[in-house]
């Protein structure tokens, strides 16, 4: 969609970024604005980018996993999953229950984290910095606590191995895991009292940045962005990976696909995400928690192809190697889902305000780690 | 089981007949915000500022931060590390350089001359400490480590990285204890090994001597025959 507009003085350039104040990282907008509607949307990125790719093809796969930390610094246990999940397919390689299970837990937690923090970064895009923000890092280091005793890195965890994980969860580690799934819902509902009557979160985010459902499909769009504008597609029911198809979910939908039901859909997934924490860890069985085969040093997997895909809380991420046989993959590629959800941003923006730009971008959910690799 | 669960829209505008007093969710997340201000003072789990330098947190044993080396006894003799570069080639960021140390007639001592590790460059992964055969190299804990000397502060040699085995006992017992375990049965095992190849060589000795005496004898009978 574009906007026919006269190339006059009487419009307005205006530069957002690439510090921009709502921080989702260096990202710089160049947005035509006519009045205060916005008739043209440039977006410009690569601030950020670290060759990561590349780097890929010159390094060992076990070197490439604390690389896959650094793609989407908010949720690093997932992207761990997809490659691991990717070079597994390529070898042909095993994994444990136990270790599935691990995966499991530690994803949905990721889920939590991320889409908790995303509520107090919409807050923050729409000028409330300060409570939400910090309502929901409160909760979020909670769960980080956990991931430092279990990987040894609140943050850069680094912690799945090609047929399961590097090591096996600390003594007590479950328990204290139950409570915080256990105390993470009456959090929730106090979080989505506090924000989701307000009026004026209500007024600045319905019916803002809609698009058809066609539009979300043809361009790409995976993830709670697409499950909010009401497609119901999530890898983990579509193609189960993993053992997700062990476990009782739903998958929460939208109706109108507006920067409201993206809100929405959030705390719904994260009460679904709840659901699976608890079945997983009654679950929990004993067992390796790494194929006893696995090979850590001098991995190299058979000549071959394999994409694979996860559902990683902000969309699809995906997986391309390319191996030639030695310990160096010949190609590595990654499908970002917060790059390709970017795509759109045009898109939504043509004919709103300034203001609402902001919120939109915020409400696609990015990290610049992914969309810049 | 249908998979899929729909949004309940609350609409901006209340709907005709559903009438709600403008401001009321503002008044609502007030309420909660300021309940929240007040738990915070009282709560124990809400009063999570410590006072840095005078007091610490309580750091899970099993963070991990730039790598050391751990030594036996004495850290210029003792040292596990045997120069073997695995982790100089597994490491990611390429951050790790070592050196081995050689006699006067370039046979391998088997230990490293150079062994530097770039923390400005180290990104924390514990692959060098996950790769080592030899039970080496492990992920310190150590946090204060601000210099003022960005070159020669943030590279760390040998005299920096050697740690005794005793730090990382100390440090993280259950792991340490695991891989002193091991080393000392494999010691038992190579000394047993080597006291059974002793035995051997002993027994192959004796076996070799007597079965010279036995030819001589032999031989002695047989020329005793030719000249009788």
């Amino acid at each position: 969609m574009t906007i026919d507009y006269t190339d006059d003085d009487q419009l307005l350039r205006v530069s957002l970024g690439p510090q921009h104040p709502s921080t989702h990282g260096v990202f710089r907008m160049n947005v035509v604005l006519d009045g205060e509607t916005v008739v043209s949307l440039k977006s410009v990125f690569g601030y950020l980018h670290r060759n990561h790719e590349k780097i890929a093809e010159s390094v060992t796969y076990l070197s490439s996993m604390p690389y896959t930390d650094r793609l989407d610094y908010i949720c690093p246990l997932t992207n761990n999953w997809a490659l691991a999940h990717a070079v597994e397919k390529l070898a042909g390689i095993e994994v444990p229950e136990r270790a599935e299970f691990i995966r499991v837990i530690t994803a949905e937690l990721t889920r939590l984290i991320n889409h908790t923090a995303f509520m107090g970064f919409i807050l923050g895009d729409m000028g409330a910095w300060g409570s939400a923000l910090m309502y929901a890092f409160r909760e979020r280091e909670k769960i980080l606590d956990l991931f430092e005793d279990l990987t040894g890195a609140r943050m850069m965890s680094n912690f799945m191995r090609y047929g399961g994980c590097r090591n096996d969860l600390p003594a007590g580690w479950a328990d204290r895991c139950s409570k915080v799934v256990d105390d993470y819902g009456p959090f929730l509902d106090e979080l989505e009292k506090f924000l989701v009557g307000n009026e004026i979160l209500l007024a600045r985010t319905q019916d803002v940045g809609q698009l058809p459902q066609k539009t979300l499909i043809n361009g790409g769009i995976t993830g709670p962005m697409l499950r909010a504008a009401g497609v119901n597609y999530d890898i983990r029911k579509v193609e189960p990976y993993g053992i997700y198809d062990r476990f009782d979910f739903r998958i929460p939908l939208g109706v109108k696909g507006d920067c409201y039901d993206r809100i929405m859909i959030r705390f719904l997934e994260m009460r679904e995400s709840l659901k699976i924490l608890r079945q997983a860890l009654d679950q929990l069985p004993a067992g390796d928690y790494i194929h006893p085969k696995a090979k850590i040093r001098n991995f190299k997997p058979p000549v071959g192809e394999a994409y694979a895909r996860i559902e990683g809380p902000k969309g699809e991420l995906g997986f391309h190697l390319i191996s030639d046989g030695t310990v160096n993959p010949f190609r590595y590629r990654i499908r970002p889902p917060s790059f390709i959800n970017l795509t759109l941003l045009e898109d939504m923006c043509l004919g709103l305000d300034l203001a609402d730009v902001v919120i939109i971008l915020g409400s696609v959910d990015i990290v610049l780690g992914e969309v810049d690799r | 089981m249908s998979t899929e669960k729909t949004i309940d829209r609350l609409s901006a505008p209340p709907k005709p007949g559903r009438w709600i007093m403008p401001g009321l969710g503002l008044i609502q997340g007030l309420v909660i915000s300021g309940k929240n201000a007040i738990q915070s003072y009282y709560k124990k789990d809400r009063m999570t500022t410590i006072q840095y330098p005078e007091q610490r947190a309580v750091i899970s044993p099993n963070f991990r931060n730039f790598p050391f080396l751990c030594y036996d006894g004495d850290a210029a003799t003792g040292l596990r590390c045997t120069a073997c570069s695995i982790c100089e080639n597994e490491c990611p960021p390429q951050c790790i350089y070592i050196v081995l140390e050689r006699d006067e007639n370039g046979k391998s001592l088997k230990r490293p001359k150079v062994f530097d590790i770039d923390i400005s460059v180290c990104m924390n992964c514990g692959i060098c400490a996950e790769v080592c055969p030899f039970d080496s190299i492990y992920m310190d804990g150590e946090y204060e480590m601000s210099t003022d000397d960005r070159f020669g502060g943030l590279m760390l040699g040998l005299d920096r990285l050697a740690k005794s085995a005793e730090y990382h006992m100390k440090l993280r017992p259950e792991e340490a204890s695991a891989v002193m375990a091991k080393r000392k049965a494999e010691e038992e095992k190579k000394a047993a090994a080597a006291a059974a190849k002793a035995a051997k060589a002993k027994a192959d000795l004796e076996a070799k001597a007597k079965a010279a005496a036995e030819a001589k004898a032999q031989a002695d009978t047989e020329q005793k025959g030719e000249s009788a």
